[in-house]
């Protein structure tokens, strides 16, 4: 039951992580999906030390804030100051990041966060953590809970807003020629990776959730030539990771997200190699025409 | 004749620096418009700036006498080709697909209408065949061609290109301005912007001659003169150069009012 | 808090402290140097993610080695940050992966190996490991005699290479394309280059951990960058801004024991770049907007002079005084601003004050003749060379004639051929040497 519900909680990451990082990957906005996932930890402390507790939705609604600060300081770094676009995402997330993880620090004790847990989660320490409803479903620890709810609300933004991603992220320009705000897809992007990220903080840790945003999606890139396959396939790679990486874990003994993220590097490695289309090993297909 | 485009006065900087200086012309309904002039003379910049898509730092453009706004599901725009990453995953038909998105909106299934016409404008650019296929395996000009066939889907009252010959072969360069010649005579306007003066006066009824400034505006006859080309390619004005740079520098000088 | 303690840092009393400040300044110090670079060919987060790749490399030295030896742990660290680096221009050359992914791909995957590596060796209860997970967000203040010597021994190197190769690398940042024109093996260079920088990240992370090194090498450069447009003065200030932040960040952490080093150096050093992004002398919001602010009340000033000549050019009287009425009656201004606008020329001595009113000095009316010959010099200039109507020629005079200088104005004198008239058949007023129209 353990080793199910951790597999459980590291797959509804990996979905959630893999669907919005395929889009960050098309954007090559990757680094930009990294920023936020460093960047929301502040919030989390303070949304901690406000609510006392983390079961609670202004939680989410304070982590989810910073989320689109990190964005906004980004841009205002860029755009406003003038400082270089890759410069202004190390200065904002790291400055961030250390804000957080010096909070952690000074309000040990008073939180129910360390360093640890900031670094890979306590994944392992999921089981433990059993909402207690009285009903049947009170196996269900509330981890798991809060993940399924994030992943219903991820799935559901990709499916409905699936055209306007797509068409904002191919072709900005001429979204823009049709009068698509670029600008409200941008944030709801952004919006949903900092929500990812918040609830797969206790699972995984701030940094590891990068490696399940853009490994799997990665991955996916190299094998298909559609979108919709691509955002299939780089789930399927995300839960393969979980799965796998559950198992390197136990027979290793060693962090379980970490070991995620292992397996997630290796799955890449050998699509990278492998590849029909796109892989080292590649034969060359000519460019035919049909006609 | 009626006017179809009216740009007033349109100064556009990029950060602080002018990338147009007082452009004032009027373009006539039913024209194929050339817009002529050197590398990094703005003509990218002009057409984006119709769109609403870059804001001008003073002037206005009206179509078909109208903001921009009002009017935007009947312009139809065709961005440079390099401006997209084509190993984006997707297929011919669904990038020509995007076109009826203006229309049928984020959030509605595509009808089978919607399909048909995608599949029409295929026809008309010659691609009808390639529609399941990988844009990433696309040559140049068959990429240039998608997009053609991606703004036909619009089937809009004007269309604004950019760059549509840019890197494409003779063959594919001829079939598109058949496709041009078509939308013309069907008493559409068109503008269109070019990097070419050998084709340009044979392609354009009406030429726009552009050096960050405007040289001239007018029937293809009366700015392809020998003195107005060279004022558009030749020498730099100096005093020109000379304020842009101060006004890099310091930024536009911005009135008090 | 503990002012013995703080006594004892700021007296370097303790042995451990100079160890402690001197490793943090000469590692900060070359962190910073590197960065320059890296910032400079926009390639900051690629030192993220070497910085998040040593860390599996000091795992596995340590896994194979079993030793805490720094010499040791940092050849593991070396060895994977460059291997990183090989990782990321392999799968951007070899597929059609971009450089922004590549690099998160590389740092998160080296990073989860290493976490992974970390707590498995955490939980074989090896005694001799404890110590290892300080490499996540540095030591500082518990740097060593041993440490010192080594960290602090590279991060020399690091700093002499770059004053001994100070040319070259300044030319394969700039432009490359003239470096390898000029003959310059621009190859070995970039490996050069990256060299440091692995020896930077690798000797950095014993201050700030792996997590964070990132901004010992990026924030310095970006901040300092704020300052000056020369490379060899930002490389000396994101040196100093390196230093100093190792130094506060390690009397932190040595006075607070239970505070992580490493982000209160991030902490200091990025006060400093938001500071320098508001404050700095070359490119700093601030002083960017107090130039706009200078110009635009320098505008306001022209525009009230211009008006006072334009006023005398009609009723012919030059000196004659005028209220602000008749000012406000004529043009737009907002009365705070016309106000100010109208003290500052008595001050400069261009008007005086006449009963309630204001008239022109000598020295005024000069001003006035510029500001408004270089309106129809403008407008000229706009009919003739680009051809635009003399109706829409107006509105960007006004902007121009604020700023054309001495120089252009000859120019424009001389190009136009000295004309006598503008566009709308005005009198453009020449200086002294000139016939004056207008009667005194």
């Amino acid at each position: 039951m353990d080793a199910f519900l951790i597999i459980l909680t590291g797959s509804l990451v990996a979905i959630c992580a893999a669907l919005l990082g395929s889009f960050l990957v098309l954007r090559k906005m990757s680094m930009v999906g990294d920023a936020i996932s460093h960047a929301v930890l502040p919030g989390l402390v303070v949304a901690y030390l406000v609510s006392g507790s983390r079961a609670s939705l202004p939680m989410l609604v304070g982590a989810a804030l910073v989320g689109m600060l990190t964005t906004f300081l980004i841009e205002l770094f860029h755009k406003k100051f003038k400082l270089q676009s890759d410069a202004s995402i190390g200065v904002t997330f790291t400055f961030l990041f250390a804000l957080g993880v010096i909070m952690v620090s000074a309000f040990t004790g008073k939180i129910d966060l360390d360093q640890d847990c900031v670094l890979h989660g306590e994944i392992a320490y999921v089981p433990l953590d059993i909402l207690v409803t009285g009903t049947v479903l009170d196996h269900l620890p509330y981890t798991v809970w809060v993940l399924l709810a994030a992943t219903i609300i991820v799935v559901g933004f990709v499916y409905i807003g699936f055209k306007g991603l797509k068409i904002t992220t191919f072709d900005e320009t001429y979204a823009a020629s049709l009068g698509i705000s670029t600008a409200f897809w941008h944030y709801a992007l952004m919006s949903m990776v900092s929500l990812t990220t918040v609830v797969s903080f206790e699972a995984v840790g701030a940094i590891l959730v990068v490696a399940f945003f853009i490994i799997p999606a990665a991955s996916a890139y190299l094998l298909t030539d559609q979108l919709k396959k691509m955002l299939f396939l780089a789930c399927g790679f995300g839960v393969l990771s979980a799965v796998l990486g559950y198992y390197l874990a136990a027979t290793i003994n060693g962090s379980i997200a970490g070991s995620m993220a292992t397996v997630a590097g290796c799955l890449f490695v050998i699509t990278f190699l492998f590849s029909p289309k796109q892989g080292l090993l590649k034969r060359k297909k000519p460019l035919s025409t049909k006609a | 004749m009626k006017t179809a485009i009216e740009v007033h006065d349109l100064t556009v900087t990029y950060n602080q620096k002018p990338a147009l200086w007082d452009i004032d012309f009027d373009i006539p309904d039913g024209a194929l418009v050339g817009i002529i002039g050197p590398n990094g003379s703005g003509k990218s910049t002009l057409v984006k700036s119709m769109m609403g898509i870059v804001e001008p730092s003073s002037g206005w453009v009206k179509i078909f006498d109208q903001d921009i706004e009002q009017v935007r599901h009947k312009v139809s725009y065709v961005p440079q080709r390099e401006s997209v990453d084509w190993d984006f995953p997707t297929n011919v038909m669904d990038v020509v697909l995007m076109g009826r998105y203006g229309r049928s909106g984020l959030f509605r299934r595509l009808s089978k209408k919607d399909k048909r016409i995608a599949a029409e404008s295929l026809e008309k650019v010659g691609m009808l065949q390639f529609a399941q296929r990988q844009i990433a395996q696309l040559s140049g000009g068959q990429q240039q061609r998608v997009f053609m066939a991606r703004a036909l889907a619009e089937q809009a009252e004007m269309y604004l290109m950019d760059e549509p010959f840019a890197g494409v072969d003779a063959a594919t360069e001829n079939s598109i301005f058949e496709v041009f010649q078509e939308i013309r005579d069907s008493g559409k306007t068109m503008m269109v912007v070019h990097h070419d003066l050998q084709s340009a006066a044979k392609y354009f009824d009406y030429i726009v001659l552009l050096n960050t400034r405007l040289i001239a505006a007018g029937p293809t006859e009366e700015v392809f003169t020998q003195e107005l080309l060279q004022e558009a390619y030749g020498g730099k004005l100096s005093i020109l150069d000379q304020i842009h740079a101060i006004i890099e520098q310091k930024g536009y000088p911005v009135r008090e009012s | 808090m503990d002012w013995d303690i703080v006594i004892d840092f700021l007296l370097l009393r303790d042995p451990n402290v100079r160890y402690v400040v001197l490793g943090s300044v000469l590692i900060g110090a070359s962190a910073a140097l590197t960065g320059c670079f890296l910032f400079l060919r926009k390639r900051a987060l690629v030192g993220d993610a070497i910085a998040h790749a040593v860390l599996p490399g000091i795992c596995l030295a340590f896994l194979v080695f079993k030793t805490k030896n720094p010499a040791i742990l940092l050849a593991g660290a070396i060895l994977t940050g460059w291997l990183s680096l090989l990782f990321i221009d392999w799968i951007t050359n070899k597929s059609r992966i971009k450089t922004d992914t590549a690099i998160g791909l590389t740092l998160s995957w080296f990073f989860g190996i290493g976490i992974m590596l970390l707590t498995a060796i955490q939980k074989t209860g090896n005694a001799s490991q404890t110590g290892l997970d300080k490499f996540i967000f540095g030591k500082a203040a518990s740097m060593v005699d041993q440490d010192v010597f080594v960290f602090g021994g590279l991060s020399i190197v690091v700093i002499l290479v770059i004053f001994l190769f100070f040319k070259p690398l300044k030319l394969i940042s700039f432009d490359r394309d003239f470096a390898s024109s000029i003959g310059l093996p621009v190859g070995r260079y970039d490996f050069l280059l990256s060299t440091l920088t692995v020896l930077a990240v690798a000797t950095g992370i014993q201050a700030v951990g792996v997590v964070l090194m990132a901004a010992l090498l990026i924030t310095p450069a970006a901040a300092a960058r704020f300052w000056t447009d020369k490379l060899k003065r930002m490389l000396l200030l994101a040196a100093t801004f390196g230093a100093f932040s190792g130094i506060v960040g390690a009397f932190i952490s040595y006075t607070t024991p239970r505070m992580p080093t490493g982000p209160w150096i991030v902490i200091v050093i990025s006060v400093i770049a938001i500071f320098s992004f508001l404050f700095g002398a070359k490119k700093g919001l601030v002083v960017r907007q107090v130039r706009q602010q200078k110009m635009q009340r320098k505008i306001l000033r022209e525009n009230i002079l211009k008006l006072f000549y334009k006023l005398a050019e009609e009723d012919g009287q030059l000196y004659e005084q005028r209220g602000v009425d008749q000012l406000t009656n004529r043009r737009f201004f907002i009365p705070s601003q016309l106000k100010t606008g109208l003290q500052q020329l008595l001050k400069e001595n261009l008007l005086e004050k006449a009963d309630l009113d204001y008239r022109f000095t000598e020295k005024g009316v000069e001003e006035g003749k510029r500001i408004t010959r270089l309106h129809r010099l403008w407008e000229m200039y706009l009919t003739q060379y680009l051809k635009i109507a003399p109706d829409h020629v107006h509105d960007d005079a006004e902007a121009i004639e604020h700023i054309i200088t001495p120089e252009i104005e000859a120019e424009l004198v001389h190009q136009l051929e000295m004309p006598e008239l503008d566009p709308h058949d005005s009198t453009i007023p020449y200086g002294e040497k000139l016939p004056n129209k207008i009667k005194d």
